[in-house]
């Protein structure tokens, strides 16, 4: 019998944005990098995101937002995935996610206090996530 | 000549046509009650003898039939998120010609066990989780049905990493393993599934369904009778390497009880800056709306239209047509029968189911504004573009106003977001023949589709309205 030794991320971009490319780029990298990768496209809601990730028991969900009302559309998201009974799913949000020149250690803090395990700032190349995404779900160098 | 016979066991009415498939015409249509508590072959005998009456002595070379007597096909399903494998598994169900009594979504609770075992369903489809995803949910339910020990069939296509696993929970009960109806996210597999439900509809719930002495008469298969109905509209729709279909097409068959609507096209998004959300459609879908029927579900018709708009439509004072409503439900039997009152009053009734369940079929659009403009967002199947209606009921066949009760299945300004057909060609099914010609096109399918494009009456092209 197969058994799934990928780490399953789910991921797309949240809110009414539109921004196709970044999330086509993401999908391939992450691919490459030895991921299972269900990619919900653009215009996502939290709800959709939540609803994926427990159909495919998902090991992190991974945010996309480059219209600068990220922090807007990612508020109760963690919330809402313990409601869902996602408890500590490690959740990552990165792209252009605030309006306007803000110290990206401030916007991290914020989205750290509303539940991110990481934030990234625009500009953040795959490889760095998926670095990070190997950190958090305790695959580094093991998994490979 | 070569006669063959083709039985439709209904809940009320055995309904017989009989083809001659070599001059590829209907030699003659009865029907009588059907009696299933009895001995079904009454029912049909009784049929056959008035089909003898209309056009003398027959014999016939082959016989196939399909059924929705006692109950019809009914099932029971649970999944894990309802949009998600909780739709794929009712859509899954639906299209396999059943009706379905429950759907259930994440883990059973003891009291849905409790209403599981009260409704006796006729097969159990048990589903959740992606290949490789979740598999706590289908874990558990198959534990739960396991508990209370289901004399039922239960076919279990979830997640294939614990097929195994509730196999051996389910042990000793009858079950069968098909492939996950969702593998992947947002990518449906309803098709095994389904073939096996057909499969077990003709193997086992034929017997317990009483039929099974009728079944000696039969030269092949039986199946559901939506499931006959939705192949009839698959070949009217796509045609045959030697004869063409009509194309894309949205069937609505309004009856007493319940209202069920087909359609057979793709109905993905037209344009660019479109966004699909939701799963991907199947592209013959069957959805059935259970409170809406024009006697049993009369009260469903009000509800979803309001009082104002059956008025409106009948032309009738709240207080008369209220009271009207009163003896329809009473006297479910009621037809018209040119009396004016009543007849505007289907009229209304008939025009609200039709508008009513075609729009819980089709998908629907919203506006969306981002940074780069307008943007559209679609949810389910855009049926614009879909030129062909076919309708069948019997307050459809029996009114002069078909067309005028059909053009409500259009799309409609006020509501633009229900994305129904912007106009259409007009069909209508006056002798009842969709589900004989899905069995019919089983073994002969040029014959059937020839048939249908024969029998079907071209009643009007339909334009949207402003209502």
């Amino acid at each position: 019998m197969e058994t799934r030794n990928k780490k399953v991320l789910v991921i797309g971009v949240i809110g009414a944005d539109v921004h196709a490319v970044g999330n086509k780029i993401l999908y391939h990298a992450f691919t490459q990098a030895g991921f299972e990768v269900v990619n919900l496209g653009v215009m996502v809601s939290q709800e959709e995101y939540i609803a994926a990730a427990i159909e495919s028991s998902a090991d992190a969900i991974v945010v996309s937002s480059l219209y600068g009302q990220g922090e807007l559309d990612c508020r109760g998201m963690r919330e809402k995935c313990d409601e869902a009974g996602l408890k500590g799913i490690p959740l990552v949000v990165g792209g252009n996610i605030v309006i306007g020149k803000q110290r990206f250690e401030e916007v991290e803090e914020r989205f750290k206090a509303m539940g991110f395990d990481r934030a990234f700032p625009p500009g953040t190349t795959p490889e760095t996530t998926i670095q990070a995404l190997r950190e958090l779900l305790g695959m580094d160098g093991t998994n490979e | 000549m070569k006669n063959i016979l083709l039985i439709d066991f209904g809940s009320t009415y055995t309904k017989l046509t009989l083809v001659d498939v070599d001059a590829e015409e209907i030699r003659g249509t009865a029907q009588a009650f059907t009696t299933v508590e009895s001995d079904v072959n009454e029912g049909l005998n009784a049929g056959l003898k008035l089909l003898e009456q209309k056009i003398g002595s027959f014999t016939y070379e082959e016989c196939y039939a399909c059924s929705s007597a006692a109950g019809g096909l009914r099932m029971i399903t649970s999944g894990l998120v309802p949009e998600l494998t909780g739709e794929a598994a009712k859509l899954a169900s639906l299209g396999a010609g059943a009706k379905v009594i429950a759907i259930y979504a994440f883990q059973l609770t003891e009291d849905d066990l409790e209403e599981i075992a009260e409704a006796k369903p006729d097969i159990f489809l048990l589903v959740g989780g992606t290949d490789g995803g979740n598999t706590e949910c289908i874990l558990h339910n198959a534990r739960a049905l396991a508990s209370m020990k289901p004399a039922f069939p239960i076919v279990i296509a979830g997640n294939r990493t614990a097929a195994r696993q509730c196999e051996r929970i389910l042990e000793g009960c009858e079950i069968y393993v098909c492939p996950n109806v969702m593998p992947k996210f947002g990518a449906l597999n309803i098709e095994p599934t389904q073939k096996k439900i057909r499969e077990i509809f003709l193997e086992r719930i034929i017997l317990a369904k009483g039929l099974s002495r009728a079944a000696e008469l039969l030269s092949d298969i039986m199946m559901p009778t939506p499931a006959a109905v939705l192949q009839a509209m698959e070949l009217l729709s796509k045609g045959t390497a030697e004869e063409s279909g009509i194309g894309d097409l949205v069937a609505v068959d309004v009856g007493g009880a319940t209202t069920d609507v087909y359609s057979i096209a793709d109905g993905m998004p037209e344009q660019m800056n479109t966004v699909f959300k939701g799963l991907p459609e199947p592209y013959s879908k069957r959805t059935v709306e259970g409170d809406i029927g024009m006697r049993y579900s009369i009260q469903g018709i009000i509800d979803a239209a309001g009082k104002e708009k059956i008025c409106e439509l009948s032309g009738l004072s709240e207080e008369r047509m209220c009271a009207l409503v009163e003896e329809l439900k009473a006297n479910k039997e009621t037809v018209p029968q040119g009396d004016d009152e009543l007849e505007a009053l289907d009229f209304a009734l008939a025009s609200s189911a039709v508008k009513e369940a075609v729009a819980r079929h089709a998908g629907t659009i919203s506006e969306a504004y981002t940074m780069m403009g307008l943007t559209y967002v679609q949810e389910g199947k855009n049926l614009t573009r879909v030129k062909q209606i076919v309708v069948t009921g019997g307050s459809l066949i029996h009114t002069k106003r078909t067309e005028a009760i059909a053009s409500h299945a259009l799309f409609s300004p006020s509501e633009a977001s229900s994305l129904r057909p912007r106009e259409a060609n007009v069909w209508v099914d006056r002798t009842y023949i969709l589900a004989a010609m899905g069995l019919l096109s089983s073994h002969y399918p040029d014959v059937a589709l020839r048939i249908m494009k024969k029998e079907l009456e071209y009643h009007g092209h339909s334009q949207q309205t402003l209502n």
